[in-house]
């Protein structure tokens, strides 16, 4: 149970990570095909 | 004289509603000024037949050649005459239809000036039609065929009930490992499902709006939890592949049906056969989801099909099954949707794969599920399913084997 609940507590670690890892690094659809002149937020 | 022409003017009136149905009723085979009834000589008129609208669905070119050329010539550049020149709306979607309008966007994306793409109609038929259909079926048919399996089988138990002593059957990191691929899976499962078939029946059932929410949700954790999956996948990969090989136990297995019809046990070491068949199913369809995932993950920028298809042409495959060669010249957008496709398609035998997975590993087999739950199974059980491989831990590994400290 330890390792399932473990193993669950990863994939919320891991998935968070991945997010804000490619965000920083400007992969996101809306950092890639953005122009200057185009307010998505 | 008044009278007369007032006489006239009344009966002018009073016919007209009966001339009114040679104009608008389609039936009516009297000619509409202007307008031709008859479709054959449309290529002369311009305007486009059924034929051309269903080729054009099929993804192919419109026969019908006029309307693809009929982008309003120089009216654009008319001085004068506006914005649009002297052309009409119907010009300007033909242009955009054909891809040969001046369109300009604010993306930075190249593809972003395709605006219709009549070459993904094919594709988009295939997806809300036979993708959804055949895939739910497997998925329903798996299940129900596991349903009518446990009501002919039932529960297999440990023959002569539990030992009381325990064997270590995967350690922690293993488990671990394995729960983080479960559980990203069933949740990328659960996602792509909905996804899949939020229009067609959450729409109905729920309303737009909880659509919405759910897809946006459902989008935003099938993208980040995808990461996880892959970790695990290597991480499974790499720690079990080895006792994954084929050997000559698994041709026993497969003579006495793995045990699971009849009262037999045949030997094993720590995977069966049929264990294995799921690892490199796992594997193997876990590598292709994951390349086609990565493909859609970042649009446009790493393309599979154009060079697969060139690959699998070399060396005849379509030829095979009787068909042409695959395209190879693909649009970016139909990149995409080759990748969309075939992420579904081997997504839904992965999920029909692990259905009976889920199965075996739970309400099918008594024991089976401690295995990856406490890491401990029952010695009868390690003897009934792994005798080989309980046998090896007897002389090589004995620490691995303890009596219950609950009993």
């Amino acid at each position: 149970m330890k390792a399932m609940l473990s193993g669950f507590a990863a994939i919320v670690i891991i998935g968070v990570g991945a997010y804000f890892t490619l965000e920083s690094l400007g992969f996101s659809s809306q950092e890639v095909y953005s122009s200057p002149n185009a307010r998505v937020d | 004289m008044l009278r007369h022409l007032m006489a006239l003017l009344t009966l002018t009136l009073l016919a007209l509603p009966m001339t009114a149905p040679a104009q608008t009723d389609p039936t009516s085979e009297a000619p509409i000024a202007g307008t031709s009834v008859d479709d054959s000589p449309a290529t002369s008129t311009g305007r486009q037949t059924l034929e051309d609208i269903l080729a054009r669905q099929r993804g192919e070119d419109p026969a019908n050649p006029v309307r693809s050329h009929d982008l309003g010539g120089d009216a654009l550049q008319a001085p004068g005459m506006g914005p649009l020149g002297a052309s009409s709306d119907s010009d300007i979607w033909r242009q955009i239809r054909f891809n040969d309008g001046d369109i300009r966007n604010s993306t930075l994306n190249p593809n972003g000036d395709v605006l219709i793409q009549t070459g993904g109609m094919w594709w988009e038929e295939l997806r809300k039609g036979p993708l959804r259909t055949y895939g739910g079926w497997l998925l329903l048919g798996t299940i129900a065929v596991l349903a009518v399996f446990y009501l002919i089988r039932g529960r297999i138990r440990i023959d002569g009930g539990k030992t009381g002593t325990l064997v270590l059957r995967f350690k922690f990191v293993e488990r671990m490992a394995h729960w983080v691929l479960a559980g990203s899976f069933i949740l990328l499962g659960f996602t792509g499902l909905f996804t899949l078939f939020g229009r067609k029946y959450l729409i109905p059932a729920f309303g737009h709006e909880f659509n919405s929410v759910l897809l946006t949700g459902s989008k935003f954790i099938h993208n980040n939890v995808s990461w996880a999956f892959m970790i695990a996948l290597a991480m499974v990969f790499v720690m079990w592949v080895w006792h994954n090989i084929p050997d000559k136990t698994d041709i026993i297995w497969f003579k006495q049906a793995g045990g699971i019809i009849g009262n037999k046990h045949p030997p094993a070491r720590k995977f069966n056969a049929g264990q294995k068949i799921i690892f490199w199913s796992v594997i193997v369809l876990g590598v292709s989801v994951s390349a086609s995932g990565i493909s859609l993950l970042f649009p446009f920028e790493l393309p599979l099909f154009s060079h697969s298809f060139d690959v699998l042409n070399g060396w005849g495959v379509p030829g095979w099954f009787g068909f042409d060669a695959l395209p190879v010249n693909l649009a970016p957008q139909e990149e995409m949707q080759f990748a969309q496709l075939w992420h579904a398609i081997v997504a839904f035998l992965m999920m029909a794969v692990i259905l009976g997975h889920i199965y075996i590993g739970t309400l099918g087999m008594e024991g089976a599920y401690d295995a990856m739950g406490s890491g401990l199974v029952d010695e009868n059980w390690a003897h009934q399913h792994h005798s080989l491989w309980l046998e090896h831990l007897q002389e090589e590994k004995p620490g691995k084997i303890r009596p219950d400290p609950a009993e």
